[in-house]
Parts: structure tokens; sequence; C-alpha cells
């Protein structure tokens, strides 16, 4: 579905991205694991179009979207949930979601996907007139991937859900991460530095270390690695 | 409630307030006689009221934050849509207003007419500006140049091609949202004091151009004898056209709301909102952010063009002395006194910034010093503006399931 070939990203003159190749397929979660500033949330960006990529080729369903605008980007079907949440902090929860939905136009479609969303986080249907900025750091992360639901999307990017979160809210973030995949078919992305925790719902996982990936395998063969258990998983 | 130590805190103030507006407001340098002239009773006047406000400032505070925190529906703001949501007295009080236009010039003279007629054109000014400020949340420094591009393009073309007021009006809003969208290019990356920065020197390059580039705009000297509008081909008494000039800024005005309205729910209104709320988020929703800019800009433009036209009309004379930097701030003043992004408020800012010094030339030498006085206190009892903008809430309740 997704396949990022040989790409290499810098900002100025320093290189953020050095050769990265990842491939993801429909319906698959996949997960990035790496340390802080390892390059995790620019493989996203550069995957988004919102920084340029200097070399390498991505494409989506065959078609090349390496130079392509981020708003085509989403209208292709990917989706972000940027890093930090990025939730609009003056908007409603409903106009937070309905933000989301901003390329669709099918007003019965978008109605239904909201009450979905209020089933799968039944806390944002409690708060849904309360502004962004007013919810709870887990709240504001419910609400960011519920708000790249909206756009109906068929692949979703995560950068690190877990940020800043208590270990529960975390746990239920991923099991909601997981049903969604599971319920509709939506492939995942997940971006992470909680490694334990991303290995366990992803099917296959990427590790990046300073702009390069160094290694690459099942979840489950990953979770068991000792080189990744003593970097990563601090055993 | 007053007790010895606020009543010192408040002396304290006054003299301090005394000695701070001493230069201003006591000396009076007469240059011709070379004589100063002291004013010792202004600063009597000065140290009472400093003493006096002083003495209720904390109270006043107080009541701010309990009238915040008190539930919303009691506030004067929710009275008035809920009085203005009953139909009759919608239909009433609108009524009057339309009555109140209509008649005004007539029963007022040429001058309030004139000074009306400049609320208005403030008005839409200030409309224009909000779409950018308030909507599309980039401070914009440099307002009055898209003002002039208005006003030179009815200057210019009715120098050199006899063209008329009637066509220069859309041919204004066209050039001013071209240059909108020049200028919005090389800014496509700005947010924030750097954007204010550049639009800030957007304004006063223009203004530098105008003023030097003589074979062009005839430099400071300007453009003169700039003909009236006239009505269906026929020219009018000056009373006449005064009243008329009148109804142009009425209609326009209405245009203006119009229009506003419309874009502000429209699918660009929502692009605007959240480009001002987070850029990157912005992006991840599928807006084009270049798009969304570059429109905020263009359509805000549009009005400033507009309005230039019927400024070079209404005064007949042009020149780069009416499009300094102070003119984009006293337009930012309005949006920002208003209530940004709220259409009530900037209307409502608009009426009363331009009217007030109007009607209180007998304070104008201390114009200023009011009107800063005024910025402040504003800034601290109602920060979201005069008319806040009230954010729309959606209810919709959930169908209970019935097992
Ligand atoms: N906007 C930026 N400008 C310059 N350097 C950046 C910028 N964003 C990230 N970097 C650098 O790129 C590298 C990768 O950062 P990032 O992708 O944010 O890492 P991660 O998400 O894995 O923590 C870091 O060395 C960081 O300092
Ligand atoms: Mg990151």
């Amino acid at each position: 579905m997704l396949k990022i070939e040989h790409i290499s990203t810098y900002y100025g003159n320093i290189q953020a991205l050095k050769d990265i190749s990842i491939s993801v397929s429909e319906g698959e979660i996949i997960t990035l694991i790496g340390a802080n500033g390892a390059g995790k949330s620019t493989t996203l960006m550069s995957l988004c179009g919102i920084v340029p990529v200097r070399s390498g080729k991505i494409t989506f369903d065959g078609q090349d979207i390496t130079t392509m605008t981020p708003d085509k980007i989403v209208s292709l079907g990917i989706s972000q949930v940027p890093e930090g949440r990025r939730i609009f902090p003056l908007l409603s929860v409903k106009e937070n979601l309905d933000m989301g939905a901003f390329l669709r136009n099918d007003k019965e479609g978008i109605k239904r996907d909201i009450e979905y969303i209020y089933t799968l986080f039944p806390r944002l249907a409690e708060r849904r007139n309360q502004q962004g900025g007013t919810l709870s750091g887990g709240e504001q992360q419910m609400l960011a991937i519920s708000r790249a639901l909206m756009a109906k999307p068929r692949l979703l990017l995560l950068d690190e859900p877990s940020l800043g979160l208590a270990p529960l809210i975390v746990q239920q973030i991923f099991e909601i991460i997981k049903k969604v995949n599971e319920e509709n078919k939506t492939t995942v992305f997940l971006v992470e530095q909680n490694a334990n925790m991303a290995l366990k719902i992803a099917h296959r996982g990427y590790v990046l270390e300073t702009g390069k990936i160094t290694m690459t395998d099942n979840a489950d063969k990953l979770l068991s690695n000792e080189d990744v258990k003593k970097a990563y998983l601090g055993i | 409630m007053i007790n010895l130590k606020k009543i010192r805190k408040a002396i304290l103030t006054a003299v301090w307030f005394m000695f701070l507006t001493f230069p201003l407001m006591v000396m009076k340098v007469n240059t011709i006689e070379n004589t100063v002239q002291w004013r010792w009773i202004n600063l009597a006047y000065i140290g009472i009221s400093a003493f006096i406000f002083s003495l209720f400032w904390e109270d006043l505070l107080k009541r701010r934050d309990n009238i915040a925190s008190k539930d919303k529906k009691k506030s004067i703001n929710n009275k008035i849509s809920r009085k203005l949501e009953n139909k009759k007295i919608r239909n009433i009080s609108l009524f009057v207003l339309i009555l109140i236009v209509v008649l005004f010039p007539f029963i007022m003279s040429m001058y309030q007419t004139s000074i009306i007629t400049t609320a208005l054109m403030y008005v839409v000014l200030g409309l224009g500006l909000n779409i950018v400020v308030g909507f599309g949340g980039l401070l914009h420094l440099g307002y009055a140049a898209f003002y002039a591009v208005g006003a030179y393009t009815y200057g210019l073309l009715y120098y050199h091609f006899g063209l008329s007021f009637w066509l220069c009006l859309p041919l204004g809003a066209l050039f001013s949202a071209l240059f909108g969208i020049i200028l919005g290019f090389p800014i496509l990356r700005l947010r924030g004091d750097y954007l204010a920065i550049v639009t800030l020197a957007f304004g006063e390059i223009t203004k530098l151009v105008l003023e030097n580039w003589n074979d062009f705009s005839f430099g400071p000297s300007g453009i003169a004898n700039i003909p009236r509008p006239m009505f269906f081909g026929i020219k009018l008494k000056l009373a006449e056209v005064t009243n008329f000039t009148y109804f142009i800024a009425i209609g326009l005005t209405i245009l203006t709301i119009i229009v506003i309205k419309r874009l502000e729910s429209s699918k660009i209104g929502r692009a605007w909102e959240a480009m001002r709320e987070d850029e990157i988020a912005c992006q991840s929703m599928g807006i084009d952010i270049t798009k969304a800019k570059l429109t905020a800009f263009s359509m805000g433009a549009v009005w400033a063009g507009i309005m230039g036209v019927l400024f070079a009309a209404k005064t007949t004379f042009i020149n780069p002395a009416s499009f300094t930097t102070w003119e984009s701030i006293v337009i930012l003043c309005v949006v920002v006194i208003g209530g940004m992004g709220s259409i009530p408020g900037v209307i409502v800012g608009a009426l009363i910034f331009i009217l007030t010094p109007e009607y209180l030339r007998a304070f104008s030498e201390y114009r200023m010093l009011i009107f800063g006085l005024a910025l402040v206190i504003m800034m601290i009892f109602r920060p979201g503006g005069i008319i806040p903008k009230i954010r729309k809430t959606h209810q919709f309740k959930v169908k209970e399931v019935k097992e």
C-alpha cells in the first residue's frame, strides 16, 4: 500500500533522515520505534509532505506522492495525528471533529461517523461542547485520533500517541487503535518511543537510530530481540 | 470597604499620575511669544480623578471577575441576543433602525451625514481587516496600503482615462485583491511578529512609493478634482451628493456584512479558523494552507480597495498622507476594540472609535491621551472586545437506544 524508498530529508544542511525505506501493506499495524531525536516525526512529516524530501521516492497505491502538497496527500486517504496532539484549542470537541471531515461532503456520513466516534470514546461524547483546549491530555489525544479518523483514512499515521500520558490511559488508547484497525481495516503506521506497548499491538516493526533504519522484523521477534530489549525495553 | 491603606495607595497613585502627566497637561509652550503657560488647574483635575479612580480600582476589578465567573446567561450580550430572538421585538427594532438609517441624512446636517459616512467606511474597513486578523489570525499592520490601492485606482484611472466612479468600484476591488495576493506570496511562511513586521514594512513602502514616484502618482501633491459619484450619469449638487454618498456607504456596508457572514460559515471560513488555531494541524486536515492564506489576504484587501475608491470620490482629493501606518493602526484598533472575529463587534467598534473623536473635538488636544487610556481600560475590562465573538455551540442529543 505504502512504499517509502530510500528517502533522505534535510533541515537546512543537517541530514535528519538517511536513506530510509519502509513498506506498509493493507490492513497492517506497523510501528517505527526509536529514541528521542532519531527522526521518527521527520519520517511522518516527510510522508505527509509537510517537510520536503530531498531524494528518494514515496508511493501510495502505486501513485507517486513524493512531491505532493499535504492537502492532496490527505485527500488520497492518508491522515495524520501529529506529535503533541495539536487539536484546535478554541474549537469545541464537535467542531474539532467537523474539522477532521473538512474534505468530505457527505453530511449523513459525517453525522454517522461522529456517532461512531462517540461510541468509541464515550468521554468525548460527554464533552462534545467543551473547548478542545480545556480537555485533559488523554482526552485531547483521543480527540486528535478521532479527528484524524473523521477523514475516513485508509492509512492512519500516529506520532507518539503515548506522549505524556498515564500508563492506564496509554493502554486504553492503544486498545482502541487496535480496535479501529480490526473493525475498519484501517492501516496504521504508529510512531512510538514507548517500544514495549507499540510492539505489543503491531504486526511488524522498524527500529530507527539517528536517521537510519537499523532493524526490521515481526513485532514479536523484535520484542524478544536482545539488542532491542537492551536499548528500548529497559530489560 | 475603604480603609487607610487604600487611601494611602490612592494618594500615591494620584501623585504618580500628576508627575507623569505634568509635561503634557500642565506646561504649554507658546512658540510665538516664547513663553510657557502653566496650567496648574489641570494638575488638580488629574490628581483628583486619579485618586478617585484608584480608590475604586480594586472593586472594579473584583466586579469584573464576578461577572466573568457568573452564569453566562446573565451577561448583557446574552440578554440582548435573547431579546432579539423574539420575533416581534426583532422586527420592531429592525424597522426602527431602517427608519433611522433612511431618514438620517434628511434630518441631520450635511456635516453629520458626512461624519457618519466616514464612520461607515471604517465599518467596512474594519470588517475587511477582520477577515485577515480575526478569522485568519494573521496580524496585518499594513492594511492602509490596500486602501491606497483603491483610492489611486480611481484617481489615476479617472485622470488618464476618465473612468467613472461606478466602473472604478469593482476595478479598485480587483486591483486590491491582486495586491493582496502579491503581498501574500512572500509572507506565506511567516507568522506572528515576523508577519507583523513585514506587513508594516509593506504599508510603509507603498506610501513611500506613492510619495516619490512622481511620474506615476504625482508625489506628495496627490491627485485633485476627482469627481464625486454620479447618480445614473447625472451630476448632483453638493448637498445631494453628500446624501448620495451616505447611501452608497450604507449599501456597501450591508453588502460587506452579507458577504462576510457567508464567507465565515463557508468552507473557506472554516479553513481560516483552522489556520488561526494551528497551522500544522490545519494541514493534516487536508486544508491547503497556501490557498487559505492567500484568500484571506485578498478577500480582506477587496474591501479596502472598494473603500479606497469611495474615499477618493468622497474627498475628491487624495495624496499619500491619507494612507500612513497610523491609518492601518486605527483600522486594527477598530477590530481589536470591537472584538476580533466578531462582526457586530467590529461594527460597533468602528462607530464608537471613529465617532467619539469627532464629537469630542473640544478635547482634540488630548485625543491621544484619551485614546490610550480607553484602550488600556478596554483591554483590562473587556479583553475580548466590546462585543466578543460568541462561539457557536452545536447541540445535538444522542437518541436513547431502547433495549
Ligand atoms: N524544524 C526543525 N529544524 C531543524 N532541525 C530539526 C527540526 N525538527 C527536527 N529537527 C532535528 O531532526 C532530528 C530528528 O527529529 P525528530 O524527527 O523530531 O525526532 P523524533 O521524532 O524521533 O524525536 C533531530 O536531530 C532534530 O533536532
Ligand atoms: Mg518526534
